[in-house]
C-alpha cells in the first residue's frame, strides 16, 4: 500500500506543480482538474468517502468547467500568462527555498500535533453516543443535517449570498449552444441526464446509512445540469418571465433549512434541537431541499450573471 | 506511516500554493493557487481525525461544507474577472 | 480460480496502457495521439474491469464494474470526436505522411 501512497503523493505534487509553473492558462486549468481527480483517490484513500465523491464532481467536475468557460471568455491578450518567450524566473531557486522550509516547519509543527497533541482529542466518541437520536445510522449526514445543522445552514447562505454578489455584477453569459457544432454533446448530456438523476436519488437514499448524503447528491446533479447548460439544453433559466420563479427555487433550501430551525426551537426549545422521534423524517426533508438548492446554486455560478435582461 | 507520507505532501503543497498566490503575475493563477491552498489544507483536517481510536466524522463533514464553500469562491471571483477583464483590452 | 482469471486478465490489460501511453507521448497530433489513448480505454480498461469484477464479492459490484466500463466508453468516445471535431474547426489539419515530423529524433 505504501507504494500506492508514495504515487498518489507524486501524481498530486507534480499536477499541482505544473498547474503553478507551467506557462499557458489552459494547461494550468487542466492540471487543476487532474490535480482534483488525484485528490478524489486520495480521499479514499484516507477512508473520507463522502469526501472523496464530492470532491471528484465539484473539484475536478465543477470548478474546471467553470474555469474552461471563464478562460474561454476571456480576449486572447488575457489568455497568455506570461509575455512572449517564458524563462524560468531568476529568483526560482529563492522560491524553492521558501517552499522546503516552509513546508518542512509546517510538517514537523503537524506531526508533532498529530503526535501529542491530538491523541484524546477528537469527537468520535460523542458522535457515536449522539448518534442513535439523531436520526441519520450514517455519522457525516448525522452531523451535517442534525448535530451541526447551523453550519449546513449557514453554508448555503454563503452559497446563496455567492449567487448574489455574481447576479449584481452583470448580465448572464449567454449559453454557448455546443449543440449545433458538436452534436455528440447534446446526445451524451441526453443519454447521460437519467443516470445523472438516478444517481442523485441513489446518493439522498444512501446518505442515512452510508457515505452518500446532500452535499455529494448534490454536486453530482449540478455537474450534470452545467453539462446541459453546456449544450443549451436549458433555456428556462436564461429567460425573464422565469427569473422570479428561479429565485424562489434558489432561496426554498435556505428557507425549508430556517423551517426546521424554528420548527425545533418551538418543539424542543434549542435551535436545530429535532424531537428524536422526528428526526428521521426531519433529516430526509432537509437532505432532499438541501441537495436541491446546493445542485441548483452551483448551476447558476456557471451563468456568471444575472439571467433574463 | 501513510498520515506521514500525506502530512508532508499536505505541508509541501500548502508551501507551494502561499508562494503562488503572493508572487504570480496572473489573476488567475492566483485563484488556481488558492484552490490548491484548500485542497491541502483539507487534507491536513482529514489527517486531524484520522489520530487515534477510530475515524473523526466531524472534520469530514467541515472539509465537505469546505469543499462547496470554495467552489463558490471560485464562482465569484471568476465572475468578478470576467467583469473587469472579459470584453474590454486590458490595462 | 476466480482470483487467478482476475489476476490474468489485469495483467492482459495492463500492455494496452503501457502501449497508449506511448502513444500518447511519441504520436506527432492530435488525432493520432487520440487513437493510441482510445485503445487503453476500449480494450485495457475493459480488461481490467473484467478482472475486477471476476473477483468481486457479489453480483452488485461486479456489474457495478461493468457498468463503470460502459460509462467510461461512452464518455471517451464522445469525449474522442468533440476534442477532433475542435481541432479541425481551430484549423489543425491531420498531418500527412510527407510531413515533417517533429518528434522523430534526428
Amino acid at each position: 500500500m505504501l507504494a500506492i501512497d508514495v504515487l498518489l503523493a507524486l501524481a498530486a505534487l507534480a499536477t499541482a506543480g505544473q498547474c503553478l509553473l507551467l506557462p499557458g492558462l489552459f494547461r494550468a486549468v487542466a492540471n487543476l482538474m487532474a490535480f482534483g481527480l488525484v485528490m478524489a483517490l486520495i480521499w479514499v484513500r484516507l477512508d473520507a468517502p463522502d469526501v472523496a465523491l464530492a470532491e471528484a464532481a465539484i473539484g475536478a467536475g465543477i470548478t474546471g468547467a467553470l474555469l474552461l468557460t471563464a478562460v474561454g471568455q476571456l480576449p486572447a491578450s488575457q489568455r497568455r500568462l506570461h509575455p512572449e518567450h517564458y524563462r524560468v524566473p531568476r529568483w526560482f531557486i529563492t522560491m524553492a527555498i521558501i517552499v522546503v522550509l516552509v513546508g518542512g516547519l509546517l510538517w514537523v509543527a503537524m506531526l508533532e500535533l498529530l503526535n501529542t497533541g491530538l491523541a484524546n482529542a477528537g469527537l468520535a466518541k460523542e458522535v457515536a453516543a449522539a448518534l442513535p437520536e439523531s436520526g441519520a445510522e450514517h455519522a457525516v449526514t448525522a452531523i451535517l443535517l442534525n448535530i451541526r445543522g447551523v453550519d449546513t445552514l449557514l453554508e448555503i447562505a454563503v452559497m446563496l449570498g455567492a449567487v448574489a454578489v455574481i447576479w449584481s455584477l452583470q448580465p448572464a453569459i449567454p449559453p454557448p449552444a455546443l449543440g449545433g457544432n458538436y452534436p455528440g454533446l447534446t446526445t451524451l448530456a441526453r443519454w447521460l441526464h437519467p443516470l445523472f438523476l438516478l444517481t442523485f436519488c441513489y446518493f439522498l437514499w444512501q446518505g442515512t446509512h452510508a457515505p452518500g448524503g446532500a452535499f455529494p447528491a448534490g454536486a453530482v446533479l449540478g455537474a450534470g445540469g452545467v453539462l446541459l447548460l453546456l449544450t443549451g439544453s436549458i433555456g428556462w433559466m436564461y429567460r425573464y418571465g422565469y427569473n422570479y420563479l428561479l429565485r424562489w427555487l434558489l432561496a426554498a433550501g435556505l428557507l425549508l433549512f430556517l423551517v426546521t430551525a424554528l420548527a425545533g426551537l418551538l418543539m424542543t426549545g434549542s435551535l436545530y434541537g429535532l424531537p428524536p422521534t422526528f428526526a428521521g423524517y426531519f433529516i430526509i426533508a432537509i437532505e432532499v431541499a438541501a441537495a436541491l438548492s446546493i445542485a441548483l446554486m452551483l448551476m447558476t455560478f456557471y451563468l456568471f450573471g444575472r439571467p433574463g435582461r | 506511516m501513510t498520515d506521514t507520507l500525506f502530512t508532508l505532501l499536505a505541508s509541501l503543497l500548502v508551501a507551494m500554493a502561499l508562494v503562488s498566490i503572493f508572487t504570480a503575475r496572473h489573476l488567475i493563477r492566483r485563484l488556481l493557487a488558492l484552490n490548491i491552498l484548500a485542497s491541502a489544507v483539507f487534507l491536513l483536517l482529514v489527517l486531524t481525525a484520522r489520530s487515534a481510536g477510530g475515524i473523526d466524522p466531524v472534520p469530514h463533514a467541515l472539509v465537505l461544507t469546505g469543499i462547496v464553500v470554495a467552489v463558490s469562491t471560485t464562482a465569484v471571483v471568476l465572475a468578478l474577472y470576467l467583469r473587469r477583464y472579459g470584453r474590454e483590452p486590458p490595462c | 480460480m476466480s482470483d487467478l482469471l482476475g489476476t490474468a486478465l489485469i495483467l492482459l490489460g495492463l500492455p494496452f496502457f503501457i502501449a497508449s501511453t506511448v502513444g500518447l507521448l511519441r504520436f506527432p497530433d492530435v488525432y493520432a495521439r487520440l487513437h493510441a489513448l482510445t485503445k487503453a480505454d476500449n480494450v485495457g480498461l475493459g480488461l481490467i474491469c473484467l478482472g475486477l469484477a471476476v473477483q468481486a464479492d457479489s453480483l452488485a459490484v461486479g456489474l457495478k464494474i461493468v457498468l463503470i466500463w460502459g460509462l467510461i466508453l461512452l464518455a471517451s468516445s464522445t469525449g474522442a470526436t468533440l476534442i477532433s471535431t475542435s481541432a479541425l474547426r481551430h484549423g489543425h489539419p491531420p498531418q500527412q505522411r510527407n510531413d515533417v515530423d517533429k518528434h522523430a529524433g534526428h
